[in-house]
């Protein structure tokens, strides 16, 4: 959808220092105002999605910055694009879209470059009232960053300086005469749209807009009439005046995460958000930018209204910036690494739906999660072997709760014996809780996610029986191996589609799963004896569930692969791979029981 | 060091009840003066010293005290961390007193959760404390054996998503007998434990070793016997997550055959009690 088609568009032309500039407005005028400035090479269209999901809460305004879209160049270019000639059109709109009321701002790219400038001068005080920055630093506190780093060159800071050195490749090209804006004009302008899709992996559609190629060109000024004059000489008074929200991309090319290390000095409120994503996330994640912004909107309008700062209640848990906000699923959450894995993830503030056989602990597992920091959490009562259920698990979830963006298919059952006293019926119980409920799993909520196209992450718990033969689990082995190779192939083919798939494999944990383990060929009582055995020796062992919820928020957040975690479970798959024959000899062993 | 409840001496329990309300009412007395910035060392000694004023002259343990996550034994290795540190109190922070002073002979031992201000989880575990409190009455009056009672209370936990805490206690106890104590001028105390209280628990443990019982009440085979008629303080202790929550109060075990009679928490008084009291009245 393009940005004049969506209803309710409206748009002015605002005059200011002698040139216009071209501004739309979507939402409705009494609600609080958000104001979305663009990058370079950009026009406003490059919020569009954004823009029509913050749209349905808030008075949305985005204008075209001079020289670029709609909006006229000044004369003569040179000069004419310094911070403070930004700050005044800022202020010319601001005062046009919502002459009594602060605004909440946000901004990519050189949007936000500029918004550093507005959230740190003094005459825009009372003007604004937040601020989401991505992708684009201040130049003042870049300016410091280097000075900081070239004073007291230590290894690590210069192996900084030269990585953000090399990412700045481009702004280098830019300060050369005429080059960029023949390149621009010429074969880049043409290329350009191909090129964001195949390395940033944005979506086609009615962006990039055909004003490109100038807006590329007048934009070249923004570099050449700021950046060496700010990294020279920094101001000392950059301290932002408004809560920050900072949204850092963790695959952004252009920019490394180690230059906001130190913004907390800058800022006194930050909220740190990351995602795994590149450069430009308002059109390739537009659904995680829109809730992020509306929820930081929503507490900083609170905290105006009722005239306090805004209240610390931000998640402390490890992993807090990356998993704030999202929605998680995992199955099996009524007890041992589900629960503990569920309870992790609402530590880091996001959103859970706790999925188990079991209904009565799904819900106590999400009640608990609501006390410990999720904002959000559902209990719901789902077998995973059974198919239909999980498809209206599915649509229930996108319906009510929106689409995953971590799934944990956790859900298994124990297994033991030896294979000849395995029955059929047996082997089927396993199969189809243990490997049938993975599949059911990453196949709908996986394809809700390939179909929404803004990345997520799918966590299989394999076993680390998956390469670890043994004649006391051949069932439940197998079922682990067939997750295992399922998660690394489901892995190679939803990368293009930035999903990240992880099999876990736990090792010797104590969870209940002893308990109810089915020992095949035992009558009642030998069965009930087996369990205590299990129960015990599990006990002994004493690995926590929750350590293994920790390596799954790791293995989300560092896109890992296969993450052996126990000790054992990590010697075994060391040994899996230098010496396979030791594995097998300890599968021939005659467990202890 | 006969047995306290056989020969039916109400005025005994009289006693027993008289020093769990004292050391209840320190609790209390010493929560209210808790404010941010007090440490653990400073709330032990506050205890101990208002006990002191009441004429407490000798111990079971000193009192201790535990703010923040330590509230949940996190990352407890050896019994030396159960001491008082100079971990300070945050608003918000939960944190329990435990004491077990000696008084005119009678030992008490109670445990008190409580938190600076508002914390809805530490609310939750308190709340969840209540059925914990019923099973434990409910098995000891059908005369499970210890070790099962135990079992039945970790998995009651675990399926309210919760850790074992009293699990970190020495020997993994959740309970111990308590009895009269003769009074000394001079009782010495070793590792904060009052060596008279030390000498009836040894001594116990050494009859009860040649008659199959323990008078410690633990997860492990020695404890594999029904409840032994006498004075028990039972101390179930929740963790969840850097949060934790006990109570510990008198478990009376008799040997008579009504089995209300057989089994009875010493007092239904107490401020955890009444708290699930007025929960029920609010709901």
């Amino acid at each position: 959808m393009s940005l004049q088609d969506v209803p309710g568009f409206r748009e002015r032309r605002v005059r200011t220092g002698g040139i216009e500039l071209c501004v739309a407005e979507l939402g409705d005028e009494t609600r609080p105002t958000v104001v979305l400035v663009h990058g370079y090479p950009d026009s406003k269209e490059v919020w569009t999605q954004v823009a029509v999901q913050l749209a349905e809460q808030w008075h949305v305004v985005l204008y075209d910055v001079r020289g670029h879209g709609r909006s006229t160049a000044p004369e003569p270019l040179r000069g004419g694009f310094t911070l403070e000639k930004l700050t005044d059109d800022f202020l010319a709109v601001v005062d046009a879209v919502s002459p009594d009321r602060p605004v909440h701002l946000v901004g990519h790219d050189w949007g936000s470059v500029q918004s550093w400038e507005f959230v740190t001068v003094m005459r825009t005080e009372g003007r604004i009232a937040s601020f989401t920055s991505m992708s684009g630093p201040s130049l003042d506190h870049f300016g410091h960053w280097i000075k900081q780093r070239m004073t007291r060159p230590t290894p690590r800071r210069v192996g900084q300086l030269l990585g953000q050195g090399a990412k700045s490749w481009y702004v280098y090209m830019l300060h050369t005469p005429v080059l960029p804006e023949l390149a621009w004009r010429g074969p880049l302008g043409k290329q350009w749209p191909r090129i964001l899709q195949r390395m940033e992996k944005v979506p086609a559609g009615d962006y990039p807009t055909p004003s490109l190629p100038n807006d590329a060109a007048h934009g070249a000024w923004l570099y050449r009439d700021n950046v060496r004059a700010r990294l020279r000489r920094p101001r000392a008074d950059a301290y932002a005046h408004v809560p920050v929200q900072l949204i850092t991309p963790t695959g952004d090319i252009f920019l490394s995460e180690k230059l906001y290390d130190q913004l907390e000095v800058w800022v006194p409120h930050l909220v740190r958000r990351s995602l795994p994503a590149k450069h430009w996330v308002p059109r390739t994640r537009p659904d995680q930018l829109a809730s992020w912004i509306s929820e930081f909107v929503a507490a900083n309008e609170s905290a105006l209204e009722d005239g306090r700062p805004v209240p610390d209640t931000a998640p402390t848990g490890a992993y807090a910036d990356r998993f704030g906000g999202q929605l998680v699923l995992v199955t099996g959450a009524a007890g041992g690494i589900g629960r503990a894995t569920a309870f992790a993830f609402a530590e880091a503030g996001a959103r859970v739906v706790a999925v188990d056989r079991d209904a009565e602990g799904a819900a106590r597992t999400a009640e608990m999660a609501r006390l410990i920091g999720s904002p959000a959490a559902w209990g719901e009562a789902v077998d995973v072997s059974d198919e239909q259920a999980m498809e209206k698990l599915a649509a229930k979830v996108a319906a009510e709760y929106g689409i995953v963006d971590v799934l944990v298919n956790n859900a298994g059952i124990g297994l033991s014996g030896s294979f000849l006293e395995t029955t059929s019926e047996d082997w089927k119980n396993v199969l189809d809780v243990n490997l049938w409920g993975v599949i059911h799993g990453c196949r709908i909520f996986g394809g809700q996610m390939a179909e929404r196209g803004q990345g997520g992450h799918i966590v299989n718990t394999a076993s680390a029986a998956a390469y670890q033969p043994s004649r006391a689990l051949p069932a439940y082995s197998t079922s682990k191996a067939a997750v295992l190779m399922l998660s690394e192939c489901l892995r190679a083919e939803l990368a293009e589609r930035s999903i990240g798939v992880s099999a876990i494999c736990p090792g010797i944990v104590n969870t209940n799963i002893t308990a109810t383990t089915h020992f095949a060929g035992a009558d009642a009582d030998e069965e009930s004896r087996l369990r205590k055995r299990t129960s015990r020796l599990y006990g002994l062992r004493n690995y926590p569930p929750e350590k293994v919820a920790d390596a799954i928020l790791e293995a989300v957040a560092h896109n890992r692969a296969v993450v052996p975690v126990t000790p054992e479970a990590r010697a075994s798959r060391f040994l899996s791979r230098l010496s396979p024959g030791a594995l097998r000899g300890i599968a021939r062993l005659k467990p202890p029981l | 060091m006969a047995s306290p409840v056989k020969d039916g001496l109400p005025q005994e329990l009289q006693g027993f009840r008289e020093v769990q309300r004292l050391a209840y009412a320190c609790a209390e007395a010493v929560a209210a003066r808790l404010e941010p910035g007090v440490t653990e060392r400073e709330a032990a000694r506050m205890q101990r010293e208002w006990l002191r004023e009441r004429g407490v002259r000798d111990w079971f343990h000193l009192p201790f005290a535990w703010f923040g996550d330590r509230t949940a034994f996190a990352g407890f290795k050896v019994p030396l961390q159960f001491f008082p540190t100079n971990r300070k109190l945050e608003p918000g922070m939960p944190f329990i007193l435990d004491m077990a002073p000696v008084h005119k002979g009678f030992t008490a031992d109670i445990g008190y959760s409580g938190c600076l201000g508002l914390n809805p989880l530490h609310d939750k575990l308190l709340t969840d404390l209540e059925v914990h409190r019923a099973l434990i009455l409910d098995e000891v009056r059908e005369r499970r054996s210890l070790r099962e009672i135990y079992e039945d209370v970790e998995r009651l936990m675990i399926r309210q998503g919760y850790a074992n805490r009293h699990r970190a206690y020495p020997f993994g106890v959740i309970a111990h007998k308590v009895d009269r104590v003769a009074q000394r001028r001079w009782s010495p105390r070793l590792f904060g434990f009052g060596t008279q209280s030390l000498k009836g628990l040894v001594s116990d443990a050494v009859h009860g070793h040649r008659d199959g019982w323990s008078p410690l009440w633990s997860p492990y085979r020695f404890s594999d016997h029904p409840p032994q008629p006498g004075l028990w303080a039972v101390e179930p202790h929740l963790g969840f997550r850097g949060t934790g929550a006990k109570f510990e109060e008198i478990l009376v075990v008799t040997d008579s055959k009504d089995p209300e009679q057989s089994a009875f928490w010493l007092d239904d008084d107490l401020p955890h009690v009444r708290r699930w009291a007025e929960e029920r009245v609010a709901a």
